[in-house]
This record gives C-alpha cells, sequence and structure tokens, in this order.
C-alpha cells in the first residue's frame, strides 16, 4: 500500500543543505501496524512530514521514491496532495492541546475537515461532527462539539485531533508521538482507542515514537532510525530479544523496565559498580499533614490534602502521581516557592512551613535544599553561559569570589561529567543531556543535603536519561545527598528510589518500600497506575 | 458562558473608577498650569480691581476643593463650563470638532488598515519575497517621515502640482453647505441628507489628511500583523490543519488570521490612542477644525476649563476605546475571562 524507496530529505539552512533522511526504504501492507523508533533527531517525524509533503519552508524530498496505491507522492500536484491529506493518510500529533485551533470550537475544526473532502454539506455537517465524535468514545457528544480545546483536559484534545485525522475515514494513519506529554493512564487509554479504531477499520498505521516499549505492544513491526537511516527492522519480540545492531541494543538496554539495575541502562563497557551508600536512621526531612488549599472561583480547591511522609538521611523518596495530584505542589512547599496552608515541614527538626516563603530565600537552610527541575531549557537563563548559571546560587549563598568561585565552578561541572570546555556556551550551544547536567551542577552547588528532582528526565532521549540517572546515583553516594524524586514514570522510580509515595488527587494513596509497593501493590489505584506503563517483551537477562 | 459574561461586566464595571480618577487628575492638572486665567482674561488693560473681579466672576478665589464640588455638579449636568477665549460654552466646542477629529483617524485608520494588513500577510506568507521587502521599505518610510512633512509632500504634489486635490482648508470647500448635523461625521451626515455631491466633497478634502495619518500609522500595524501571522503559521494547529488537507485560504484566514487577529487588535488600540493625540500636527497642516488644534491654542491661552474639557474628553475616549479593545477580544478569544488568572 505504501512503498519507499531510498527516500531523501534535505532543509536549505543558512549553512547549505542538511540530509534529515539520508535514502531509507520500507513497505508498508494494507492493515499493517508499523513502528517507527528513533531518539530525537534521528528523522523520524520528517519522513512522514515528507510522505504527507508538509514539511517546513525550505524542506524538500531530494531524492527517492514514495508511493502511495499507485500515487507519487514526491510528485503530485499539491491539489492532489490536499485531497490525499485527510482522505487518505490522516496524522495525529503529540501535544494534543496545541495541535488544536485554540479559538474555533472543536466540532467546527471537525466540520472544517469534512466540508473540505466532501464528506458532508453544511445541512449535515454537525450531525456527522458529533457522529466523529462519538467514534472516539466522547461521552456526551453533543455537548462537546460546542466546547473550545482550552476547557478539555489533554486526553480529551488528542481525542479530539483523532476524530478529525479518521472523520474521512483514511486508508492510513500516522501518529507521530501521540501521547507525548499525556499521563500514563490517559497514554494507555488513547493508545487502546487508536488501536481499536484502526483495527475495526482495517486501516494500516505507523506510529512514531521514541519509546520502544510502546511501539512493541501496539505495532507489527518495527523500523529503528538513528540519524537518518534505518538501522535495523524487524518484528517487536524478536528485536528485544535479539537485537542485531549495536544502537537498537543499546536502545532496549537503556529502556527502564522491570527486573534491571539502574546501571544495566548504560552500554556494558560503562557499568562499573554502584557505589555504596549508607541510609540513615534519623529523619532529615519530615512532612507532617501538610496542606495546600487554593481559593478557585467555586469555592477553595484542596491541591493537596493532609499528606504525611519522612525522608530519612541518605534516603531517596519517589512521588508518583498524575498531573494535578499535587506531586508539584508539594515540592514546591518543601523548597518554599509556594506557601503551605497548614502543617509541618520539618527540616532536621526545624519547622520550615513557619518561615514565610519570601524570607525564606535569605535562610541558612536555603542552601541545604536545593531543586532540579523538569525542562532542561527552560529553567536556565539563556542569556547566561553554563559557568554563569552555576555560579549564581554560590554568589548568592556563599562568599566564593575570583578564582575560587571558578575552581569551585568547575569541580562541580567535572562532578556532574560536563566536559569544563563547555562552560562558556550559552544553553542553546549544547545538548539536552548537557543542558541537565548544568541544571544538577547548579542544584549541588550550595552542598545540599536534599536536592528536590522534578522529573528530571522527562523530556530526555532514553540513551541520555540512563547517563542521567546513573550520575544522580553516583552524585547521592558521593555527596551523601536525600532525593525527593517527582515522576509520573514508574519505571524510572523502580530503579532510582528507595521509598515510593503514590498520590491521587492531593492525598496518599500508598506509600512504602518501592518493592512492596510495586510488587505487591495494595491500592487500586498504584495497580492501575503500573499495568498502564508499557512492558517491554522481556529479554533473558544472562 | 457564564464566565465570559461576568468576566465582561467586570471590565466595564472596572472603567467606574478610572472614569472618576481622571475627572479628578484633569481637574487638578489644569489648577497646575503655570499662568493665571483671570490676568488672561481680564485682558491688557486690566486694574487689579478688574483682575480680582474676573476671579470671583469664573470662581477662581473659592479653595480647591469646593472648586472640585462645583465643577463636578457642572460636569453632572453636562456644563464643562465657557471658553474664557472664544466665550462659546466648551460642550459646544468639543461636539462640533471631535467628530471632526474622529471622522479624519477613523478614516485613516481604515484606510492604514486596508493596507497594512494585507501587506503583513502577504509578507508573512512569503518571507524574504520582494512583498516582505517592500513591507519593510514602506514600514520604515512611514514612521521615520514626520506627519506634517508627508503632509506639505502630498498638499504640494496633488495639490500644487497636479491640481487634483482641493485647497487644503478646512472640512469642507466652502461652495457646500454643512451637512445637517446628526452625528457630527459629515461622510455620514450627508449620505444621510442624500446629498452626494457634500459626499463627494468632504471625501475630497479627507482624503490628503487621512493619507498623511495612514502613512504614518501603517507601520506598526503591518509590522505587528506579519509578526503575528508568522508566529501563528508556525503554530501546531496550522500543522494539524494541513495535515488534514485543509485548502490553503481555509488555512490562511479560518486559522491563522484569527489567531494573528489578538495582537493586531491590540496594536490597533494603542496606534488609535497615540494617532488621536498626535494628528495636532495634521489637523494645523490642513486647516481641519478638530479637537488637536482647538487643545492647543486653549493651552496657549490658559484657557481653563477648555483643556479641563479637552483632557476629560480624550481621556474619556481612551477609557472607551480600551473598553472597545477588551470586548473585541472577548469577542474573538472564546478564553477570555475563563483564565483562572
Amino acid at each position: 500500500m505504501l512503498s519507499i524507496h531510498d527516500l531523501n530529505v534535505s532543509f536549505r539552512t543558512r549553512r547549505g543543505d542538511v540530509n534529515a533522511v539520508k535514502g531509507i526504504s520500507f513497505d508498508l501492507a494494507k492493515g499493517e501496524r508499523l513502528g517507527i523508533v528513533g531518539e530525537s533527531g534521528s528523522g523520524k517525524s520528517v519522513t512522514s512530514y515528507a510522505l504527507m509533503r508538509i514539511l517546513d519552508a525550505g524542506g524538500r524530498i531530494a531524492a527517492g521514491e514514495a508511493v502511495y496505491s499507485g500515487i507519487d507522492l514526491r510528485r503530485a500536484s499539491e491539489s492532489a496532495m490536499k485531497d490525499i491529506r485527510g482522505r487518505e493518510i490522516s496524522m495525529i500529533f503529540q501535544n494534543p492541546r496545541a495541535a488544536l485551533n485554540p479559538i474555533r470550537k472543536v466540532g467546527h475544526q471537525i466540520e472544517d475537515v469534512l466540508r473540505q473532502h466532501a464528506q458532508a454539506t453544511a445541512a449535515n455537517a454537525k450531525e456527522k461532527a458529533i457522529a466523529a465524535l462519538e467514534a472516539v468514545r466522547i461521552n456526551d457528544a453533543a455537548a462537546r462539539y460546542e466546547a473550545y480545546p482550552f476547557e478539555l483536559s489533554g486526553g480529551m484534545c488528542q481525542r479530539i485531533v483523532i476524530a478529525i485525522a479518521l472523520a474521512c475515514n483514511p486508508k492510513l494513519l500516522i501518529a507521530d508521538e501521540p501521547t507525548t506529554g499525556l499521563d500514563i493512564t490517559t497514554q494507555k487509554t488513547v493508545m487502546d482507542l487508536v488501536d481499536d479504531l484502526v483495527r475495526a477499520r482495517g486501516m494500516s498505521s505507523i506510529l512514531i515514537t521514541h519509546d520502544l516499549g510502546l511501539a512493541s505492544q501496539y505495532c507489527d513491526r518495527i523500523v529503528v532510525m538513528k540519524d537518518g537511516l534505518i538501522v535495523e527492522e524487524g518484528d517487536p519480540v524478536a528485536l528485544f530479544t535479539n537485537p542485531q545492531h549495536p544502537y537498537t541494543n543499546r536502545l532496549v538496554e537503556a529502556t527502564p523496565r522491570r527486573g534491571v539495575r539502574i546501571r544495566s541502562l548504560l552500554p556494558e563497557d560503562q557499568r562499573t559498580p554502584e557505589p555504596p551508600r549508607t541510609i540513615g536512621n534519623d529523619p532529615l526531612l519530615d512532612v507532617i499533614n501538610l496542606k495546600k488549599t487554593y481559593m478557585g472561583k467555586s469555592g477553595p480547591v484542596h491541591a493537596v490534602k493532609g499528606i504525611s511522609f519522612t525522608i530519612r538521611e541518605g534516603e531517596s523518596v519517589g512521588l508518583v502521581g498524575e498531573s494535578g495530584c499535587g506531586k508539584s505542589t508539594t515540592s514546591a512547599m518543601i523548597v518554599r516557592l509556594l506557601e503551605a496552608s497548614s502543617g509541618q515541614i520539618l527540616y532536621r527538626g526545624e519547622d520550615l512551613a513557619t518561615l514565610p516563603a519570601l524570607q525564606f530565600a535569605h535562610h541558612p537552610l536555603r542552601s541545604k535544599i536545593q531543586m532540579v527541575f523538569q525542562d532542561a531549557t527552560d529553567s536556565l537563563n539563556p542569556r547566561h553561559t553554563a559557568r554563569q548559571s552555576i555560579a549564581e546560587p554560590l554568589l548568592r549563598m556563599s562568599k566564593l569570589r575570583g578564582d575560587k568561585l571558578r575552581a569551585r565552578v568547575e569541580e562541580l561541572a567535572t562532578l556532574t561529567g560536563l566536559p569544563t570546555h563547555l562552560l562558556d556556551r550559552f544553553p542553546h550551544q549544547l545538548s539536552g543531556g548537557q543542558k541537565a547536567r548544568v541544571g544538577i551542577a547548579r542544584a549541588i552547588a550550595p552542598d545540599p543535603d536534599l536536592l528536590i528532582l522534578d522529573e528530571p528526565t522527562a523530556a530526555l532521549d532514553v540513551s541520555i536519561q540512563a547517563l542521567v540517572l546513573n550520575l544522580l546515583c553516583d552524585l547521592r553516594a558521593r555527596l551523601g545527598m536525600s532525593y525527593l524524586f517527582v515522576s509520573h514514570d514508574l519505571n524510572v522510580v523502580r530503579l532510582l528510589c528507595d521509598k515510593v509515595v503514590v498520590m491521587k488527587g492531593g492525598a496518599i494513596v500508598e506509600a512504602g518500600s518501592v518493592s512492596d509497593v510495586m510488587d505487591a501493590p495494595s491500592d487500586p489505584y498504584t495497580r492501575e497506575l503500573l499495568s498502564a506503563a508499557p512492558q517491554a517483551p522481556q529479554r533473558s537477562i544472562a | 458562558m457564564n464566565g465570559r459574561g461576568a468576566a465582561i461586566s467586570l471590565r466595564i464595571a472596572q472603567a467606574i473608577p478610572v472614569v472618576i480618577g481622571v475627572i479628578v487628575i484633569s481637574f487638578l492638572l489644569t489648577r497646575a498650569l503655570p499662568g493665571d486665567p483671570a490676568v488672561q482674561f481680564a485682558g491688557a488693560a486690566a486694574t487689579p480691581e478688574s483682575i480680582e473681579q474676573v476671579r470671583q466672576s469664573l470662581g477662581l478665589d473659592k479653595p480647591l476643593p469646593e472648586q472640585f464640588i462645583i465643577y463636578v455638579g457642572q460636569l453632572l449636568q453636562g456644563d464643562l463650563g465657557q471658553s474664557v477665549s472664544t466665550g462659546r460654552p466648551v460642550i459646544q466646542e468639543l461636539a462640533a470638532r471631535l467628530p471632526a477629529s474622529l471622522e479624519l483617524t477613523l478614516v485613516a485608520l481604515i484606510l492604514s488598515c486596508a493596507i497594512a494588513i494585507p501587506l503583513g500577510i502577504l509578507a508573512a506568507t512569503r518571507p524574504g519575497s520582494w512583498v516582505d521587502q517592500l513591507c519593510r521599505l514602506l514600514v520604515t518610510a512611514g514612521v521615520s517621515l514626520p506627519t506634517f512633512f508627508t503632509g506639505l509632500v502630498l498638499i504640494y504634489v496633488f495639490y500644487y502640482l497636479l491640481g487634483i486635490a482641493p485647497s487644503p482648508l478646512g472640512r469642507l470647500d466652502f461652495i457646500y453647505l454643512d451637512p445637517p448635523h446628526v452625528t457630527g461625521f459629515f461622510l455620514i451626515d450627508s449620505l444621510l441628507d442624500g446629498d452626494p455631491a457634500t459626499f463627494m466633497g468632504a471625501l475630497r478634502q479627507l482624503i490628503l489628511p487621512a493619507a498623511t495619518l495612514a502613512l504614518f500609522t501603517l507601520a506598526p500595524i503591518a509590522r505587528m500583523t506579519r509578526t503575528a501571522m508568522l508566529s501563528a503559521l508556525g503554530a501546531d494547529y496550522i500543522r494539524t490543519a494541513r495535515a488534514a488537507g485543509l485548502n490553503r485560504g481555509k488555512i490562511l484566514y479560518g486559522y491563522a488570521f484569527r489567531n494573528a487577529l489578538l495582537p493586531v487588535v491590540t496594536t490597533l488600540g494603542m496606534v488609535f490612542s497615540f494617532v488621536l493625540g498626535a494628528n495636532v500636527l495634521v489637523e494645523k497642516v490642513f486647516a481641519w477644525p478638530g479637537i488637536g488644534s482647538y487643545a492647543v491654542e486653549a493651552l496657549v491661552v490658559s484657557d481653563y476649563a477648555a483643556v479641563q474639557g479637552f483632557v476629560l474628553a480624550m481621556a474619556l475616549l481612551f477609557v472607551v476605546l480600551n473598553l472597545v479593545i477588551d470586548l473585541a477580544y472577548s469577542i474573538i478569544d472564546p478564553r477570555f475571562g475563563a483564565d483562572a488568572k
């Protein structure tokens, strides 16, 4: 049905043409579900945009053939392509909220597609749009027809995007990272929905993802891409259990999964033994009955409803839950970026909750609690070099100046594995992993005892994530730090943490040691979270 | 859409304290002006007694709070006082002159939008092309030439050299009679009166000053349209729309432009405000009987009531304008009032 042969895509830039896709070939049969897996920059999304001919300005198919049901996609006229898009080949995207026009009712956005492809007339467009909403299992579709994207949840928006894509019954659906940015249980419902619809309609699909586990669960066949080339191709189980190409092997190993240690994420030659560390008996941080209540428009909103947990000296605690569960609010209250409504935050016996958030910035304990943020790019000042970013907390909280400051920044860079010659670069000149290292170096600069990590690896590729997780593992042993690791990824928490606290709707539903909670969850919500996480096919560990 | 309705009424309620503040400030500001109006008004041959008499008749001898209460009381009856220099009630002067300024400004802005917005869209869809370069050239020329200069050049070329424009002397050539006063806008009044000849006459008078102002306002509008369109066209939902096979027109106007409209409307409001203040030069060049030239003349002779009336009228106009822009926002953007912020 779709046949691609030696496809090359290049982008015209100021420094000449850049080849994003360098000659890839694959075929897709009718009803087949293909997965394209690769890390950022592998050219997987560009391939799909090239097929749809919706590349950004400057991008073009430089060579090769792409034939869909006898139509030459490379040479088809723009008006022919317009009829193919949406009616023959459709796409769904990552970040569904941004993928919808923010100021147009979702029902009208579906109608636009139906009208464009002459699938509906002015008279029956509304009826058909509601039917399209019902097809993606939206309850109360007639009311949702009138909604704007900002009134809907992320998962709901993705259903609308799917409804737009499937409204005209296309034969091929391309899903470009459709669940990035969605919660893990939402991810599962969205993927199950797409899978059901694709199977029920006998469509073909291409799933583009960085998540090998997800691809293996929902695809019949997987191609692995790296730097614009296909490095390996095969059925998911074979790919997982017996990867042929070293890159695939590295990807498989770097994917956090059940039953592995943190070191096994790294390539074999880098697996040094885990450094020993001691967990004390004294509590470092005691959170007692912590509450946060906002005044909303329709009465008070209880973001955090009285939670209690303890982090002992040297211990790592995972705080797990879906968006809106209150985990970020909790971490913001502990670093005193946010006032607690009531409750105690005892740090070595001293109650931080009684200190006003504004005064805490000058408090001696301020340097003892540090934070690493989710988005390494957004949390660095774009006009500061890496050196300035790392030196910032030292300038505020220590008396180090001049050469001593320089030496300390370089020491921190070495500690976090950031080559010192990169210190004078700006964030945009650094890779994602390097920016993450700058963020970590900045956080450990004032020598903290407690590091709060807010999804520090969520935006990173798996191979980089593996490196950063291992770095964090080394650092805590070396510097004797405790971690509060905020995450929605249970597989990552399992690798790094000793204890885990599961939150839902502002309350703790379950807490305990990682092995207890993850292997024998007592709460149905924990079980739901665990089963929603995509599990890669197990490979035998030698 | 209850949140939206509530947000709109809240926005209207917020305008009330602003109006009160404006009244207080316009009163105090005019009192703080240098120069004694009683001396000015009494004339060159005045004796101290006659000055004192004038002072009393103007109520200037009373303490400030009392003057303010009297002022507010008159204001509530629609009385803005007498202009000291012309002897006519200020409200009448404003009623005659404000429409002249508004007509000029509005026509100029419509003209400017009609050119700038399509130009901005064209430039955004073809960045780096000749349209984009032309847009840049026009924008630079528009802001760098002062209005009185463009005005004089236009008069020189179209009136003096080519002779196709009428003499730049006010709103209507003396061969026409003013249309009966309904809105004060000659273009509208003459049409209401069914008098196409007067309409054409008023239009001919209007074209040159309006073009002068339009040239000046072209720049911010075209530039903002281009920027807003570029960012809208780069958004994810445009990619979705393209992937769904929507045609170019729908994507460009139905999706990108409506989203780009928000910053454009904001800019339009700002441009309107500063043009209302800045068109005094144009009014002078074209002998336009507008509110700007009236205010400058009043200021020069310390004509309290007139200046106060002018400041008040302009401030109220701005309040209304901002209200209109916010309401326009609420129509364009369904998120208006729904934000938790």
